[in-house]
């Protein structure tokens, strides 16, 4: 018995460890809890003080969650390519290979429209023959809205990879929420005016605001904006820029101090 | 076509204030195999490393067939390969996968041919099809080794290649590395810590100590030089006593 707690004690001090070494742990504990709190209690504020119909709500939530939907299945699709090669701890064999960084996330990228367009391919009939509800119905301004979350969730991916390739697997610990962190700043299932005006300028620094924003006014019977529309898109192409810009140069951290070679080295 | 396939000259590593390598020069032929020894830590994987272009050098250069790893790193990475005990293949693909995946990564011509070519050289054949990671270590390694092979490399980088292989199994591949070295235009450098296998392999060693080269020149004849019974009795002196060879 006593042999029995010591070994349980020893499985619990290698937790102690862990979280000693890397107080970085400590932030898995406390941000899903925190996202769905703001989120949830956003979506309670609109909700109790909106005159929006209980069919208008319906359509609202279901094009809104198909469109995150979308946005998370871009990113966490992109980064668990990229999570193959470090669970299997592949970058040396990668990058010992002619292979240019480019052509590494010109793959996966390539992957992820595969993957995204299948998902979208299963979810929209879905909706349509569970709830007789279809995304469609939001016309042309689809294509935009698309296009600018795929790019976003790119964005997002690749930024995710460089902070992994930085800090070692430990950083897997807090690239999983990325996107949901974003989630109560773009307005997902309520307006932006439901939330304070210190947000605001977080999220119109956001493509998906301008989606989400779109999409509701298309809905609510409003015009299509092309304006906000391309917004989204540019803002979109600047975060992807910028996302590509910080690999590199992780990248060429990574080659000088050797962690590439040595992956699993946590350097958080 | 010149007759060195690896240049490095002048090669410095340097983390902070600890020197791993300390501007080491060497160069490896067409058809010859050298032995890069020294004990643990003396800069032969960080030396790798920097030749693979996964470690940028602090200073020096390393040319592969003429390309500057540094300033040309896919045309000079096209012409070299590698296997070594601590980077193996995904384990959740199998080995006919892997194979393919890294041939079309190195460029390899006639894929379609040369993956059953080497599943039949490496005896893998009824692996083909089995997941890498499932597989043993001995055949782990010889899968590694037949991926090194993809691209028929002009540079071909041996990190301790027999370890997890029976003796049997490590003769073989000896021989096998042996026989390309000598059929194409390829050079070989090789890390081991046998010594037996290295003064029946090597050409040359280069023995490595706190990141320099300490002593070069033939396996079968370097240990009398130094005043040494064989190659192992002057590996240890190496290790342990560095400042009492007869340099």
């Amino acid at each position: 018995m006593t042999k029995s707690f010591t070994r349980m004690y020893a499985v619990f001090l290698r937790q102690v460890y862990l979280y000693r070494e890397t107080p970085i742990r400590f932030f898995q504990m406390f941000v899903w809890v925190l996202i769905d709190l703001v989120l949830w209690g956003f979506i309670s504020k609109y909700f109790s003080q909106s005159a929006v119909s209980p069919s208008g709500i319906v359509t609202i939530l279901l094009s809104a969650i198909i469109l995150w939907g979308f946005l998370n299945r871009v990113y966490q699709g992109l980064i668990m390519f990229f999570l193959e090669d470090s669970w299997s701890r592949n970058f040396l064999n990668m990058f010992a290979t002619p292979l240019k960084l480019y052509e590494y996330v010109a793959g996966f990228v390539v992957s992820t429209i595969i993957t995204s367009a299948i998902v979208f391919a299963v979810v929209i009939p879905l909706a349509y023959v569970m709830f007789g509800y279809s995304l469609l119905t939001l016309g042309f301004s689809l294509v935009p809205f698309i296009i600018a979350l795929f790019i976003f969730g790119v964005s997002i991916g690749i930024f995710s990879v460089a902070l992994v390739l930085r800090f070692g697997p430990v950083a897997e610990w807090f690239i999983w929420p990325v996107a949901a962190i974003t989630g109560p700043f773009v307005g997902v299932f309520y307006p932006i005016s439901t939330l304070p005006e210190w947000m605001h300028i977080i999220s119109y620094a956001l493509p998906p605001t301008y989606v989400f924003e779109g999409m509701r006014a298309v809905i609510g019977g409003g015009a299509f904006s092309f304006s906000n529309a391309l917004t989204g898109l540019a803002l979109a192409f600047v975060y992807v820029f910028i996302s590509y810009i910080t690999l590199s140069c992780v990248f060429r951290i990574v080659i000088r101090n050797g962690q590439i070679a040595r992956f699993g080295t946590e350097a958080l | 076509m010149s007759t060195t396939v690896l240049d490095v000259r002048d090669l410095k590593k340097t983390y902070r204030d600890t020197e791993a390598v300390r501007g080491i020069s060497f160069s490896v032929n067409r058809n010859e195999i050298v032995g890069l020894l020294g004990p643990n830590g003396a800069g032969k994987t960080t030396t790798i490393n920097m030749i693979l272009g996964v470690l940028e050098p602090t200073a020096g250069t390393i040319s592969v067939d003429g390309f500057d790893v540094r300033k040309e790193r896919s045309l000079a990475l096209d012409r070299t390969n590698f296997a070594a005990v601590y980077a193996q293949l995904p384990g959740n693909l199998t080995v006919s996968q892997n194979l393919k995946v890294f041939g079309l990564l190195y460029g390899a011509t006639r894929l379609n041919e040369r993956i059953p070519e080497l599943l039949r050289e490496f005896d893998l054949e009824k692996f083909a099809h089995t997941k890498t990671g499932v597989l043993s270590s001995g055949e782990q390694t010889r899968v590694l080794l037949a991926k090194a092979m993809l691209n028929s490399p002009h540079l071909l980088l041996l990190d301790e290649p027999t370890a997890s292989l029976d003796p049997s199994t490590a003769r073989a591949v000896r021989e096998k590395i042996r026989a390309y070295t000598a059929e194409s235009e390829s050079g070989v450098l090789w890390t081991s810590h046998n010594m037996h296998e290295v003064a029946d392999v090597c050409d040359r060693v280069l023995f490595l100590s706190h990141g320099s080269i300490l002593i070069e020149g033939d396996p079968r004849t370097l240990p009398q030089e130094h005043g040494k019974a064989n190659l192992e009795e002057l590996f240890i002196t190496v290790a342990r006593e560095p400042l009492s060879l007869e340099l």
